[in-house]
C-alpha cells in the first residue's frame, strides 16, 4: 500500500546521475525510501524492529553523508570539475 | 467510514504526494540550493508518514537528524561551494540518459513485483498495536536486548566516518607535499 507506492521515491533517486552533489541528495532519497517499506512493514507486522533497522539506515546515511560531503570540499579545494563524468582517472 | 478515518486518508494522501513531488523536485532542480530544501520538505512529509505509520520516535529522529542536522551540513556545503547551477538533463551522453531511465524502471518494476507477490494480500489490513509500539522504550528495549551488536556497530561506523571527514577535511597539503595545487 504505501511502501509499495514510496518505493517511487528510491527509484527516483536512482535516475539522478549529474553533479556529485546531487547524486548524494539522490543517494539521501534511496535511503529514505528503504527507510520508509522498513517502517512500513514494520506497521504492518505489528513489531518494532523494523523501527530499530530504520535508526541505524539513518546512523549510516549520516556517515556516509559526512564521507561524501568531505570528498567534495576536498574535490572543490583541488580545483576539480564537479563533475562525476570527468573525472576518470584516480592518482594515488 | 467515519470522520476519523477519512482525515487520516487525507494526510496520508497529501504527505505521500509531497513526498513524491519533492522527490521529483529534488532530482530535476538545476540548482543544488534548492534540490537541498526540496529534500527538507521531502523529510518532512516522510517524518508525517512516519507518524501515520505509529512510529512517533523514528519520526522525531527524522526531522532532528535529518532535517536538522544533516541538511544543515549540506546546506553549508552548497554556500560554501557557491550556488554552481547546471543544466539538469544536459550531463553525459544521451545514452547515459537511456541506460539510466531503463535500469530506473527495471528496478521499480523489481521492486513492485518482489513486495506484491510477497504481500500484496498481508498489506491492506493492520494488525492492532499497543500504545507503547514505535515509542522510546520499545525502541531501546529492542536496541539493548535483541539488536546489542548493531548497536554497538553503528557507534564504531560514526566514529570511522568523523575521523574520515576530519582527515578529508583537513589540509590536503600537510599529508601530500607537492600534489596539492
Amino acid at each position: 500500500m504505501i511502501a509499495s507506492l514510496l518505493f517511487t521515491i528510491g527509484a527516483l533517486g536512482v535516475l539522478v546521475r549529474r553533479s556529485p552533489l546531487i547524486i548524494l541528495l539522490g543517494l539521501e532519497l534511496m535511503l529514505n525510501g528503504a527507510n520508509l517499506a522498513l517502517i512500513a512493514f514494520a506497521r504492518h507486522q505489528g513489531e518494532g524492529d523494523g523501527h530499530v533497522f530504520a535508526l541505524t539506515v539513518m546512523a549510516v546515511a549520516a556517515s556516509e553523508v559526512v564521507v561524501g560531503l568531505g570528498l567534495i570540499v576536498a574535490m572543490s579545494r583541488r580545483r576539480l570539475a564537479l563533475d562525476v563524468d570527468r573525472m576518470t582517472s584516480l592518482r594515488g | 467510514m467515519d470522520v476519523g478515518n477519512v482525515l487520516v486518508w487525507a494526510v496520508w494522501f497529501v504527505a505521500a504526494f509531497a513526498c513524491l513531488g519533492s522527490g521529483i523536485a529534488v532530482v530535476s532542480f538545476s540548482n543544488p540550493f534548492y534540490s537541498a530544501l526540496a529534500l527538507i520538505g521531502n523529510l518532512a512529509s516522510l517524518a508525517v508518514l512516519y507518524l501515520l505509520l505509529s512510529a512517533e520516535f523514528v519520526a522525531a529522529a527524522q526531522v532532528l537528524v535529518y532535517a536538522g542536522a544533516v541538511m544543515v551540513m549540506f546546506l553549508f556545503v552548497v554556500a560554501y561551494l557557491g550556488g554552481r547551477a547546471d543544466a539538469p538533463w544536459a550531463g553525459g551522453a544521451s545514452w547515459q540518459q537511456v541506460a539510466a531511465l531503463s535500469a530506473a524502471g527495471a528496478l521499480l518494476i523489481e521492486v513492485f513485483l518482489a513486495v506484491g507477490l510477497e504481500a500484496s494480500d498481508r498489506l491492506s489490513e493492520e494488525p492492532p498495536v499497543e500504545a507503547f509500539f514505535g515509542g522510546p522504550h520499545e525502541i531501546g528495549r529492542l536496541f539493548l536486548t535483541d539488536h546489542l551488536l548493531a548497536f554497538e556497530i553503528t557507534s564504531i561506523v560514526l566514529l570511522v566516518a568523523a575521523v574520515g571527514g576530519v582527515i578529508l577535511g583537513s589540509h590536503t597539503r600537510r599529508f601530500e607535499p607537492g600534489v596539492d595545487r
